[in-house]
């Protein structure tokens, strides 16, 4: 298991403090990360792949630091975003599958068997030569799991993976994420999506609040809520 | 390009995407320059024949086809007060052959190919081009078609729900800031998958 480790990390928007002096260590196989709008969450898990980089402190996976080696961290650790139509690049889904490993400098038939594995693997081998664009809200989010999967990074970060999606394809998308090997890092709004992980961090005004098992963490987050 | 890949085995769909790209080339110069509508004719029932090869419906062939005709409902009248019928109707022949093989081309082959056809055409200039780069931008261009349209869909969807259908300012505004967002988005997720430089 990959270690994420956070030493004194701070950082701000304009003169907003979004992230305040957050201390770290994440070594669990399936962490969440929980809080209200705007209390840092998702900076931080932003941070553990190099897309915002700390004004203080540092970020360290595996122990490589993620300012300095950023292009080496983002090759360990896949991130899926909250509306998928922003990480879809090419027309068709294994176009776009495909189109991680452009820079991966794999042979050709390699790159292929990656990308039909990794279809199969989230049941999308069907819809392999259909638009991108016009899948729906569920299979546009597989389809972005996908392409981060290919890559098979070791560690796997996603931001409200399934904020814009309906029960049901949060349901499919939330047994995706329970099926992985990878590392993950959750953040969500949708607690049901933690219930089951080893731990949850709580976050308000760019501070930890609660850290603990979920069952703990997620009882001190709707109290804070209330 | 948007999705109009029309997957299939046929040998036009298995050919080079370097072949295709080149003898479209070669086949749209020569209809630019061939002026004889008997020639145009023969080479209509020629493309008609590659999309029997290509095995493509007629169906899917004629949805990239008749957006032409629009084109054609207006020029050929001015080509004929102009230059008369037969101008007009060499004007008209030779655009839809040439429209009909940019079609067959999108039709038989993805997009990725594409890119790795344009690399390859840049390696000789790879000192002072970045072909890799070239080829995310040509992906990244239409990528943005569907994206901007739906967004701009959206935007005209709740300008008409708040009553200010006939406002420039309130589909210009939300589109531009949206798509700017958009813009943002898009270059941070391409970051995530490693393309950062």
């Amino acid at each position: 298991m990959s270690e994420i480790v956070f030493e004194g990390v701070s950082h701000d928007f304009g003169a907003e403090r979004v992230v305040d002096d957050v201390s770290l260590v994440l070594a669990e196989r399936r962490i969440g990360i929980v809080g209200a709008n705007g209390s840092g969450k998702s900076t931080l898990a932003r941070m553990i792949n190099g897309l915002v980089s700390p004004a203080a402190g540092r970020v360290l996976v595996d122990g490589l630091d993620v300012s300095r080696r950023a292009r080496e961290v983002r090759r360990r650790v896949g991130f899926v975003f909250t509306n998928a139509d922003n990480q879809i690049v090419m027309p068709t889904v294994r176009e776009d599958v495909a189109f991680t490993l452009r820079r991966h400098k794999l042979e050709k038939a390699d790159a292929a068997a990656r990308v039909d594995a990794t279809l199969e693997r989230l049941g999308l081998t069907d819809l392999a030569d259909r638009p991108a664009h016009r899948l729906s809200g569920g299979q546009k989010q597989l389809l972005a799991l996908a392409s981060v999967l290919v890559a098979e990074p070791g560690i796997l970060v996603a931001d409200e993976p399934t904020t814009l999606l309906d029960a049901r394809n949060a349901r499919l998308i939330a047994r995706h994420f329970a099926s992985l090997d990878q590392q993950l890092v959750v953040v969500s709004h949708q607690l049901e999506l933690l219930e089951d992980f080893d731990r949850v961090i709580v976050m308000e005004h760019g501070r930890i609040v609660a850290d603990d098992v979920p069952s703990i963490a997620l009882d001190a987050y709707r109290v804070l809520i209330a | 390009m948007i999705g109009v890949f029309h997957p299939g085995r046929s040998i036009v769909h298995r050919a080079p995407a370097l072949v295709k790209l080149g003898l479209l080339a070669v086949f749209v110069t020569v209809a630019a320059l061939v002026s004889s509508l008997a020639w145009l004719a023969a080479a209509s029932v020629g493309v008609v024949l590659l999309f029997a090869l290509a095995r493509v419906p007629a169906r899917v062939a004629l949805r990239q086809i008749v957006p032409i005709l629009w084109v054609l409902a207006f020029a050929v009248p001015v080509q004929v007060l102009f230059g008369g019928w037969e101008a007009a109707a060499v004007m008209a022949v030779r655009l839809l052959v040439a429209v009909a093989l940019a079609a067959l081309y999108t039709l038989t082959t993805p997009v990725s190919e594409t890119l790795d056809a344009m690399q390859a055409l840049l390696r000789p200039l790879r000192r002072w081009v970045d072909a890799d780069r070239v080829g995310l931008a040509l992906a990244l261009t239409i990528r943005c078609v569907p994206l901007l349209a739906d967004l701009v869909r959206e935007v005209m969807e709740a300008r008409r729900a708040r009553g200010a259908e006939g406002s420039l300012l309130a589909l210009a505004v939300p589109v531009i800031v949206r798509a700017l967002r958009t813009a943002e988005h898009l270059g941070e997720a391409l970051t995530a998958r490693g393309f950062d430089d």
